[in-house]
């Protein structure tokens, strides 16, 4: 386990920067052939999770996507268990069945990630229909990217959400690429929201790079979907620094990228929130590079540990395909 | 009882045990999609817990496995089969995989019940039978009942399961009439087999849903011939049990399978190879199979009344295989 800081600002710029620095290790384990399985890096998209995770509660239904690593980590997935879970190991937080992209976290509100774009997005209907049932004040979450809007699914999980009054937060990482193609070679308009109004459904545009953004501005519709019970949206502008699949930043797929790349880099959100708590003054460029040693040495010994945790069995192959009562 | 009110007791009767149950599904606020097999439902539980949907086959599909996996059991309706193609992503992709990719070891308890609406000159795409389909699917449970006690027992004993079901009707069956008791508790649906209807030493013949209804008449038929038949009815194709099957071609050395679905690649198939595999030292005759001509159904009722499979058929293939010379 981490030992985070007291200090929420710091806790913060931890949790952001321990993200960061377990998918780096990923890339660089990944362009060594250590593992085969795919891995979707959101590096550049830290914020968003880490924003909005602030304002969910254990109680709370968050489903994810192909890109997941931030919402699992954010919500407080371990990372032992992440590592374990793309080295196919048994202590995996899936029992090294799913990789990278099926990984889980029920005890942190973390349900369940899966890669058919735009899959999970009608199964978090069903976590808001078990609250609105449950008559709390949980709520369900789905992230999502711009591409999920191209699927049928994304329509009819909008309509049912406003038809059904839902209490959804749906998250739209709007990261401007679908795979290698750009947004504006799939799409006519850049703003995924435009779906939320044709549904009714309350929305929120925000800067995604901006932990401070994100959270503030979640709060508020959180709080309102906790209280009214209906379903909100949020579309988190943001930028995939990495290429879709794999180690490489795929400088040269997609349309204007180079070019991208170096604006975006600018606004890297685990840059922008540390030029923030310098700026703060209680935290000098020192404190800084502390706080990087201290997460990654962290980061390097959880995938240690999980290079010397075991496979599973091959007699497990075929087992929890169906319900297996607990003896 | 009929089928039709079996199907509908059994709901009715779930509602009030299981009190989180949920129904969804389009037309089950309507007399005219599912039959009777809904009526007063709505009314007596209320619309919180049976929920007319939009058409939205996927969305509302991946919901009820969403509400299954967070605590709400649920029962999604799909009037057609045909219109069930459209929720193959939340029942093949996710329902049927979320145990295994994710480790997950609770109980999944979503049921989906389909029906085929063959004949009446409703064509190609209010008609298919598709049971074969999704018997291919590792992960799912697959239930088709034939007689009104079946209907009953494997409805229940299906919205009890831990495991996604797919649950089969025959609106050729709706009107099947059988006496029987109603018992308080039934075992787990992961004990039910396949069904000795009748016992004989000539022929096995296995059967599915409505084709075992066609058997059972055409036996009636041929009450007179002296020819004697163990008839098995199918009932859960997935996972399969072959055994009982197994049992009675060592006896009767003779097989003959009516699906009433397509031929190639189809269940049919699979109940020979079985046969084959761990039974062919026992096979007098090749064995037979009666299925749906491979083409699409047609609308016109003259064609119709050669697409689809009739008793004089199953009469035929029972008289070749046992070489009765009364024809």
């Amino acid at each position: 386990m981490f030992n985070f800081s007291s200090d929420q600002n710091i806790k913060d710029f931890e949790m952001l920067l321990i993200i960061r620095k377990a998918e780096l290790l990923l890339a660089d384990k990944a362009s060594k052939k250590q593992f085969n399985t795919p891995i979707h890096l959101g590096i550049g998209q830290e914020a968003i999770a880490v924003g909005i995770s602030k304002n969910l509660q254990k109680s709370d239904f968050i489903f994810g996507n192909h890109r997941s690593h931030a919402h699992y980590l954010a919500l407080g997935g371990s990372l032992f268990k992440l590592f374990a879970e793309i080295l196919g190991k048994s202590d995996g937080c899936s029992g090294g069945k799913g990789g990278s992209m099926h990984i889980t976290s029920p005890e942190n509100g973390f349900i369940g990630s899966m890669p058919i774009v735009a899959g999970t997005i009608p199964i978090a209907l069903g976590g808001a229909l078990t609250c609105k049932i449950s008559n709390n004040s949980s709520i369900s979450v789905s992230y999502f990217g711009d591409g999920a809007a191209e699927e049928g699914v994304f329509h009819e999980a909008l309509n049912l959400a406003a038809i059904m009054e839902l209490p959804i937060l749906f998250v739209c990482e709007n990261n401007l690429f679908s795979s290698h193609l750009h947004i504006s070679e799939r799409q006519p308009n850049h703003e995924i929201s435009r779906f939320a109004i044709a549904n009714k459904i309350r929305y929120l545009a925000m800067d995604g790079n901006n932990l401070n953004e994100v959270e503030k501005e979640s709060k508020k519709l959180i709080s309102e979907i906790r209280q009214t019970r209906k379903p909100g949206f949020i579309e988190a502008f943001t930028y995939r620094l990495f290429g879709h699949v794999g180690f490489e930043v795929d400088e040269m797929i997609g349309y204007n990228r180079k070019k991208d790349l170096e604006i975006w880099s600018e606004r890297d959100p685990v840059k922008n929130f540390s030029n923030y708590l310098v700026s703060q003054n209680d935290s000098p460029v020192e404190m800084i590079f502390e706080i990087e040693k201290k997460v990654s040495l962290y980061v390097e010994s959880e995938w240690q540990r999980a290079t010397e945790a075991d496979y599973p069995s091959v007699t497990d192959l075929d087992k929890n395909v169906y319900y297996e009562a607990k003896i | 009882m009929k089928y039709v009110e079996a199907i509908r007791q059994a709901i009715d009767d779930s509602l009030s045990k299981q009190e989180k149950l949920v129904v969804l599904g389009q037309g089950v606020w309507s007399p005219f999609y599912v039959g009777s097999s809904m009526d007063g439902l709505e009314s007596k539980y209320g619309r919180q817990r049976v929920i007319d949907t939009p058409v939205s086959e996927n969305g509302v599909t991946g919901l009820a496995l969403g509400a299954a996996i967070t605590g709400t059991p649920a029962l999604v309706i799909h009037p057609r089969m045909d219109f069930m193609i459209l929720a193959m992503d939340s029942i093949v992709n996710a329902a049927s995989k979320w145990r295994y990719s994710l480790n997950y070891k609770s109980p999944i308890p979503l049921t989906i019940r389909t029906i085929i609406n063959r004949g009446g000159e409703q064509g190609a795409q209010h008609s298919q039978a598709l049971q074969s389909w999704f018997s291919h699917i590792p992960g799912l449970r697959v239930v088709m009942p034939s007689s009104p006690s079946d209907a009953y027992q494997l409805l229940i004993q299906s919205l009890e399961s831990p495991d996604p079901v797919i649950f089969i009707e025959d609106r050729w069956s709706y009107d099947e009439e059988e006496e029987f008791e109603i018992k308080t508790a039934y075992p787990p649906l992961s004990e039910e087999k396949p069904k000795l209807i009748t016992k004989g030493n000539d022929l096995t013949i296995v059967s599915t849903g409505f084709s075992t209804n066609l058997c059972q008449k055409a036996l009636i038929d041929l009450k007179e011939e002296k020819i004697t038949v163990d008839l098995i009815d199918l009932r859960v194709l997935q996972p399969l049990h072959t055994e009982i099957i197994l049992e009675s071609i060592k006896k009767t050395g003779k097989l003959l399978v009516v699906d009433a679905a397509w031929k190639n690649s189809g269940i049919s198939a699979e109940i020979i190879s079985n046969v084959c595999e761990s039974g062919f030292a026992y096979l007098k005759k090749s064995p037979i199979r009666i299925t749906l001509p491979s083409s699409p159904a047609p609308t016109s009722t003259i064609l119709e009344q050669v697409y689809y499979t009739n008793i004089e058929e199953i009469k035929e293939s029972i008289f070749n295989l046992t070489e009765n010379s009364k024809r």
